[in-house]
């Protein structure tokens, strides 16, 4: 990744790398596990393997899943004021816009922190399980990683998680407010998604998915 | 310089391909279309964005009283409750960002239009910071979604979501496609047209 590719010299296309965010073009060299190739243009990344990623990153999306699922229909915050009790989880708190056109915006709140969280982890798990296991792709499998990375800016778990919070300060002089388990799930899948995005390296799961080892 | 890169996995193909050969991306050297997307996006996302301030955000009903507020109105009372930080953190996450936004995305796309509008440094840091920050403003929806489902006690407290928060997610909504639609590319086009090296 030394060097932007002169014009004149041709290189075949698929020793080059091109820059998605401002076009640069350079010459392919992958990187060392651990180090990174950065666009000189603009500095974003563009390859960072990481030891074992593909493992960890199957790690966490079975967690993710796992605890979307749990954090969906357990209790996270409950409520009591003079002895009124009341218990909700997400599930419940998608539906409070369930009376009229606010039905709409039921839908987009629980595809936000739930539907599209938990499709992503699918999606990552279909196409790296394969390639974990030396296995050629899952059919589609291109499809699927273009379309959860498509989805990635809305997937909104961890701003969910804040919004407990804000809530929370919200009403503490009007009523007493706990923690259900949920609220804990939802902390640890913040961390999850953090950490998965971390590892987790596209170009190479793409180059991966084009030349697959054979077995 | 003949070729045509996937925005998605990174490939370069022969100028003129239409489809990626590795992801099945839609391929285009500069989406032409880009601009107009943006702005359509834009306007629609500005034109949702005033009644989302005009209409009540919360409403709270409680022994005493029955209250409906904007969201201005809502942090202005919490700070009268003391609650500096959230009503800082609703201001920033429902006023600041997405006004911040509006400008920063028309200014984007102002800009590949015109010579010496910045540099393509800043510009590009900018273009991340929009797109990193603007699913933020989404808080102030989640925030009524949780308030509105757990503060259901009878008699005593009841609070429904107002017809704000409807047009505040779809202002957010759209002001997020309107960002993803602007192709940064064309941010470091002028530069090459200008005769200036391509790596500097
Ligand atoms: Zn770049
Ligand atoms: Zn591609």
């Amino acid at each position: 990744m030394k060097d932007t590719v002169d014009p004149d010299i041709s290189l075949p296309l698929t020793e080059l790398i091109v820059c998605p965010q401002c076009d640069a073009v350079f010459h392919l060299k992958e990187p060392e596990t651990g180090e990174k190739a950065v666009c000189q243009r603009c500095h974003t990344v563009l390859i960072a393997p990481r030891r074992q990623a593909g493992l960890k990153i199957i790690a966490i999306a079975l967690a993710t899943f796992i605890l979307i699922i749990g954090a969906t229909f357990f209790p996270f915050l409950t409520i009591d004021a003079a002895g009124n009790k009341n218990s909700v989880s997400v599930f419940d708190s998608a539906l409070a816009f369930s009376s009229g056109p606010m039905v709409l915006l039921a839908l987009a709140t629980a595809g936000l922190i739930m539907v599209v969280p938990l499709v992503r982890a699918m999606l990552t798990l279909y196409v790296l399980v394969p390639i974990v296991l030396d296995l050629p792709p899952a059919r589609y499998a291109m499809q699927a990683f273009r379309f959860s990375q498509a989805l990635q800016p809305w997937s909104m778990a961890e701003i969910f998680a804040l919004g407990c919070a804000v809530a929370l300060v919200k009403i503490a002089d009007l009523a007493t407010v706990g923690f259900g388990p949920a609220f804990w799930m939802f902390g640890g899948l913040v961390v999850l998604l953090v950490a998965q995005e971390s590892f987790m390296c596209r170009w190479s799961v793409w180059n991966s998915l084009e030349h697959p080892k054979k077995s | 310089m003949g070729l045509v890169a996937c925005t998605r996995c990174t490939r370069a193909w022969p100028l003129g391909t239409q489809t990626c050969g590795r992801c099945g991306h839609k391929m285009v050297s500069r989406d032409a279309h880009s601009l107009q997307k943006v702005w359509a996006f834009w306007i629609v996302g500005l034109m949702c964005y005033v009644p989302a301030n005009v209409y009540p955000m919360l409403k709270t009903k409680t022994l005493f009283e029955n209250d409906e507020s904007t969201i201005v109105g809502g942090a202005v009372e919490l700070a009268h409750h003391g609650a500096f930080g959230i009503a800082f953190i609703i201001l920033l996450a429902s006023v600041a960002i997405p006004l911040a936004k509006f400008w920063a995305v028309a200014y984007l796309a102002v800009s590949v239009r015109r010579p010496g509008a910045g540099g393509n440094h800043a510009r590009h840091l900018m273009y991340e910071v929009v797109e990193y920050i603007g699913r933020w403003s989404m808080i102030d929806i989640f925030v009524v979604a949780i308030l509105s489902s757990l503060v259901q006690l009878n008699t005593l407290a009841n609070i429904n979501p107002g017809p704000a928060s409807m047009f505040f997610a779809l202002s957010v909504i759209f002001t997020m496609l309107s960002a993803q639609a602007f192709d940064s590319r064309l941010i470091w086009d002028k530069q090459t047209k200008d005769g200036t090296p391509l790596n500097d």
